[in-house]
């Protein structure tokens, strides 16, 4: 698509710049990361950071972190309690034979009993836990971090990382949760899809830069 | 659940009962039992005298070998579908492999011996059908003998009996199913010898349950897999507060929802509901999803867990009604303050929740009934449906339907699931109707184990015992205005919500026990072992706390403080002292000893276990049990009850393990806010030791219960050294 | 209404529900398989455990629509097989139930274990078992039970 052409050639500019950029600089722990210089031009370094947070209060809603837990259970619900009859992680994040996540979880919601479901339904891997072993949500530049470290994050790139907003199947259930077994809606998380692939485009341009701090 | 305390071992019974013997329809051999009932249980009932139904057979003897026994209680996991035939297998000298097992339908001759209506609970099945079920099976034999002698020309006693053969004293033989035709026609003696214990063939040996393979293969049949021609299923919807009315319905998009039949509003015990019945299970609950009900809940209380605890601590900081005192009352008082100790202890609510949801199904003639429902209280949910139907209760047929577990909650005094159904059947002349509670209707629908308030003071005397002990319970009153009223309470004291206190068997000097019995909207019931569920918690974790304060080791303190004629709670603590000898002193580090030891329904339990704390809750290793329940009938159930037994008591301490309400709501639903105990709360390893003895049986469904929570959570006060008084555990 | 095409106990079935209708009440009461359970409705318990594709799968919160052409094992047909009828003559040897209401499921279970990890250990044990609500709490008989099994098969 030409958009993502052009978006992938600006992308290899700002590498090329950047990357002089971290030799000649010491800012932050980016190691392994890309830049967080922006080039001069659309996205500041600010604007990025502002974006960050718009990503990471949709990382941290209960719809995609209770599935990037630390411990060896899934959450669920609005209050994020441990998921219920012992559910557990499993040595591929599927669960265990005889209770898998499959077991109740088909390909996409069961609204008439209030089951929710997506394609391939699993945990996600323990390299990319955004909760600490007391299931309290990491910190934005801890999350940041993890987010953008390639040997934790399946090797995804700035391209990637849109791509897995954009397109992903459980990232896109999110925003089509279903109905929970009491025939209430689950809450979505505070920005649209579209804002929030808006947001990760921006944070992308901007050079995906993190905050500072633990 | 318990009517009265006192009968305990009675094997006498006040009462006329004759066998009648007769020739079935198809050849063989029925032997039948009229009963008729004593005056006592006459007036307990409070019911116009029971008539003489039809006999039913106890022991049928098919003419193809196969011997057919049927079960006058209800079988829900304790085993007796299997203990009880047994025994009548064996005086017998029936061939068990030819054995099959029948639940019993409702009828006067199947009622229970003492409480004269037919019952299964207060773990009594063994213990007050041993006596009746051994005479029908020796007299049975008698007559088969009678009849094999008369064949002969040879005297009864010249023969023997084995394996459902009679043999002569010249090598003459006869099945008893060729003899069954002869021996219908012999005179039922008045009076039989019964084995001697060391003649028993079966009982006393551990027999495997005759149900195992079905409920292994999904062949068994429970009381919600019935399925009749044209049968239809109704759902209820139930006021959201107990005793709530129906003020109006819009039934518009429930009516929508293909397959169902009908919505209308219903009667309940408490308050009304409305009925919403379909072809089938799933049109019903969809449709009742979307029915809108508004509710009249004015004059109704609403019962808040919050504010029931603000009353029941402030009432118990003052004596109630007095269910046991000796000495002087005042004797605490005169101790001084560091020599006493003062413990105040809550207890939730509880749901039963037996693992399957309750239902019923009743088809009503006009003229007649039947009914079928896996019920604890046959013959009184058979009249509660005869009542609802304008019948009399032998119009009613009542099939006792295998049941997915009880716990008690199926032995329901307002029999409300059966009128329920009653009422929705009335209206469906003909047609089977199946009324389904689901799980939502059953952590909901109230009936549950009492919540309670415990409040005790000991003083302690110069050698570590207790020298006083004032004890103030409150808590609700299972058995006001049910059957059981007039024997379960005497003077105000519901003695089941005393039991394991007032009853103590420590000497304790200057004992005082009293109980406030407060009224409150919720609808309560025996949850397995009763009064004991809390009672033994309180006293278990007290003594042991008084043991560790003394300094003096778990089991010599009880010896100290149990009255010498506590024969059964001594002898198992014996016998758990020495069955826990390998294991007890040798903890690994993080691991604690836990000891717990308490009678309860005649049986003398002590309990022992090895627990650490895993992921901040109790893990249980391994507990070892010492039962003393007389002669145990089938040590393989005696092993398994205990076994899993444990397993039930631990649901006292799971941390979703509490029913609660706010402002008159429930506000848990189904297993997702009550929690049971899956595989991993529950003990990994349980070992039984049954004391050896010739005693009368006494059972074994509940005396496991009150046993594990105390000991655990003394193992646990030696890990955090914390006393852990309010259950459950929600946290350590 | 719609009618679908199953695949139970190895024979073709048709059936004419409610798209939403779970697979449980299908087996229940189109097909009147009575053996898997309905215990809470809300896949908390396993009483309604089948195989779906080989998966144990809680058959009370997936709707019929959602099966397609995978194959359904009930507990009436998992008897068929080495595993299943292993496992279930271990069940009656070992005298593991009580009421028995919840064991169809806690078969199913086992014989997933089993299938995927014929030697499973304690913890495995307790991780595959671990959704499965046994309320008489014959927990300590099913360890021996799954344990027996395991021994029997190679």
């Amino acid at each position: 698509m030409p958009s993502s052409n052009s978006k992938a050639r600006a992308l290899s500019v700002i590498l090329v710049v950047c990357s002089v950029w971290s030799v000649l600089t010491l800012a932050g722990p980016a190691r392994g990361q890309m830049s967080q210089k922006s080039k001069a031009g659309t996205a500041t370094r600010a604007d990025g950071l502002t974006a960050w947070q718009q990503i990471y209060s949709v990382l941290t809603h209960p719809r995609c972190i209770n599935c990037h837990t630390a411990t060896n259970y899934p959450q669920q619900g609005d209050d994020r309690h441990r998921h219920f009859a012992n559910v557990i992680r499993g040595p591929e994040g599927k669960g265990v034979a005889g209770l898998n996540c499959a077991s109740c979880h088909q390909e996409t919601n069961a609204d008439s009993t209030g089951v929710p479901g997506g394609h391939k339904w699993r945990l996600a891997p323990l390299s990319m836990r955004w909760q600490d072993g007391n299931d309290q949500p990491l910190s934005s530049g801890a999350v940041c971090r993890a987010v953008t470290d390639r040997s934790k994050n399946h090797g995804l790139n700035g391209p990637g990382l849109l791509k897995h907003h954009e397109e992903e199947p459980l990232v896109l259930w999110a925003w089509n949760s279903g109905r929970r077994p009491d025939g209430t809606m689950r809450t979505p998380p505070p920005l649209t899809h579209a804002e929030f692939v808006a947001a990760t485009r921006r944070w992308i341009e901007a050079g995906m830069p993190c905050p500072q701090g633990k | 659940m318990r009517a009265t305390p006192k009968v305990k071992n009675e094997m006498q019974v006040n009462r006329r009962s004759f066998l009648c013997a007769s020739t079935a329809a198809a050849g063989g051999l029925l032997v039948s039992l009229y009963l008729d009932l004593p005056a006592a249980a006459r007036k307990r009932n409070q019911a116009p005298a029971a008539k003489v139904y039809p006999p039913d057979a106890f022991v049928n003897i098919r003419t193809d070998g196969k011997i057919v026994i049927q079960v006058n209680r209800l079988e829900f996991g304790q085993g007796i579908q299997t203990g009880l035939p047994l025994v009548l297998a064996d005086e017998m000298d029936a061939d068990w492999a030819n054995v099959i097992a029948e639940l019993a339908p409702a009828a006067d001759v199947y009622k229970d011996p003492i409480y004269g209506i037919q019952l299964v609970g207060g773990s009594g099945s063994i213990a007050r059908s041993y006596q009746q079920y051994r005479e029908l099976g020796a007299k049975t034999r008698a007559m088969l003998v009678a009849a094999a002698a008369e064949r002969w020309h040879v005297a009864p006693d010249q023969c023997r009996t084995e394996a459902s053969v009679v043999h002569g004293p010249a090598g003459q033989s006869a099945t008893y199913a060729e003899l069954a035709r002869e021996a219908a026609r012999q005179p039922v003696p008045a009076t039989v010898r019964l084995k001697n214990p060391t003649e028993f063939r079966l009982v006393g040996k551990p027999a495997k349950r005759l149900d195992s393979r079905p409920k292994c293969d999904g062949s068994l049949k429970f009381g919600l897999d019935l399925d009749l021609p044209g049968m239809k299923v109704a759902v209820v919807a139930h006021p959201p507060v107990f005793g709530g009315r129906v003020k109006s319905i819009s039934d518009a998009e429930a009516r929508r929802v293909e397959g169902v039949l009908d919505v209308f509003e219903i009667p309940l015990v408490r308050g009304t509901g409305v009925a919403i019945v379909a072809d089938k299970f799933w049109p019903a609950k969809q449709a009742r999803r979307l029915l809108k009900v508004e509710w009249d809940l004015a004059g109704v209380e609403a019962a808040d867990t919050a504010e029931l605890w603000n009353k029941y601590r402030q009432l118990g900081q003052s004596p109630g009604i007095v269910a046991a005192t000796q000495g002087d009352p005042a004797a605490i008082d005169k101790i001084a303050p560091s020599n006493r100790l003062v413990a105040e202890y809550e207890f939730p609510f509880l749901a039963h929740t037996p693992m399957e949801p309750l239902n019923t199904t009743v088809r009503f003639d006009g003229d007649a009934a039947e009914v079928w429902a896996g019920s604890q209280f046959q013959t009184g949910d058979q009249a509660a449906v005869a009542e609802v139907l304008g019948l009399k209760p032998e119009q009613v047929t009542f099939h006792t339907e295998m049941a997915g577990g009880g716990f008690g909650r199926r032995a329901v005094g307002d029999s409300h699931v059966q009128r329920e159904a009653a009422v929705i059947a009335k209206r469906l002349r003909g047609t089977p109707l199946k009324l389904v509670w689901t799980r939502e209707d059953d952590v909901r629908g109230g009936y549950y184990r009492p919540m309670h308030f415990h409040r005790v003071e000991v003083g302690i005397g110069p050698n570590g015992l207790p020298a006083a002990w004032r004890h103030v319970i409150v808590g609700q009153a299972i058995n006001a205005d049910g059957p059981f009223a007039t024997v379960a309470i005497t003077n105000g004291v519901d003695v089941t919500a005393v039991e394991g206190v007032a009853d103590t068997n420590y000497a304790i000097p200057n004992f005082h026990a009293s109980i406030h019995h407060p009224k409150i909207n919720v609808p309560v019931l025996w949850w397995r072992s009763v009064g004991n569920s809390h009672s033994a918690f309180v006293m278990e974790t007290l003594i042991d706390e008084l043991a560790m304060r003394a300094r003096i080791d778990p089991f010599a303190y009880r010896r100290k403080l149990l009255k010498p004629e506590a024969k059964k709670p001594l002898r198992v603590l014996d016998l758990l002292e020495h069955a826990s000898a390998g294991w007890r002193d040798n903890l690994p580090r993080g691991h604690a000893l836990g000891v717990s030891c308490h009678e309860s329904f005649g049986t003398g339990v002590a309990c022992a276990v090895d627990v650490s704390i895993e992921n901040k809750r109790p893990r249980i290793h391994r507990a070892t049990v010492a039962v003393d329940c007389g002669l145990a009938v089938n040590p393989l159930a005696v092993e398994s009850q205990f076994q899993a037994g444990l397993a039930f008591g631990v649901s006292q301490l799971m941390a979703k393990g509490a029913i609660t309400l706010k402002n008159g709501r429930v506000e848990q639903r189904n297993f997702d806010g009550f929690a049971p105990p899956y595989i991993m709360d529950a003990p990994v390893a349980v070992d039984v030791h049954i004391v050896k003895s010739l005693e009368a049986p006494t059972g074994c469904g509940e005396p496991p219960v009150p046993v594990i929570s105390p000991a655990v959570v003394n193992a646990l006060a030696r890990l955090t050294g914390k006393r852990y008084r309010t259950l459950p555990l929600v946290s350590i | 209404m719609a009618t679908y095409e199953l695949n139970v106990n190895g024979q073709r079935k048709q059936v004419n529900v409610d798209s939403s209708t779970p697979l449980l009440w299908v087996l229940r009461e189109e097909l009147k398989l009575t053996g898997t359970k309905y215990g809470c409705g809300i896949s908390a318990c396993g009483a309604c455990t089948v195989h779906v594709a080989g998966i144990a799968t809680r058959s009370c919160v997936v709707p019929v629509s959602l099966i397609g052409n995978r194959p359904i094992v009930t507990i009436e047909g998992i008897g068929n097989d080495r595993v299943g009828r292993t496992v279930q003559d271990a069940w009656v040897e070992k005298d593991v139930v009580q009421c028995g209401y919840c064991q169809s499921g806690q078969i199913m279970s086992a014989c997933a274990l089993l299938k995927a990890n014929p030697k499973p250990n304690d913890a495995n044990i307790e991780e595959s078992m671990g959704g499965n609500i046994c309320r008489c709490g014959t927990y300590v008989r099913i360890r021996e039970a799954i344990k027996s099994a395991s021994g029997q098969l190679k």
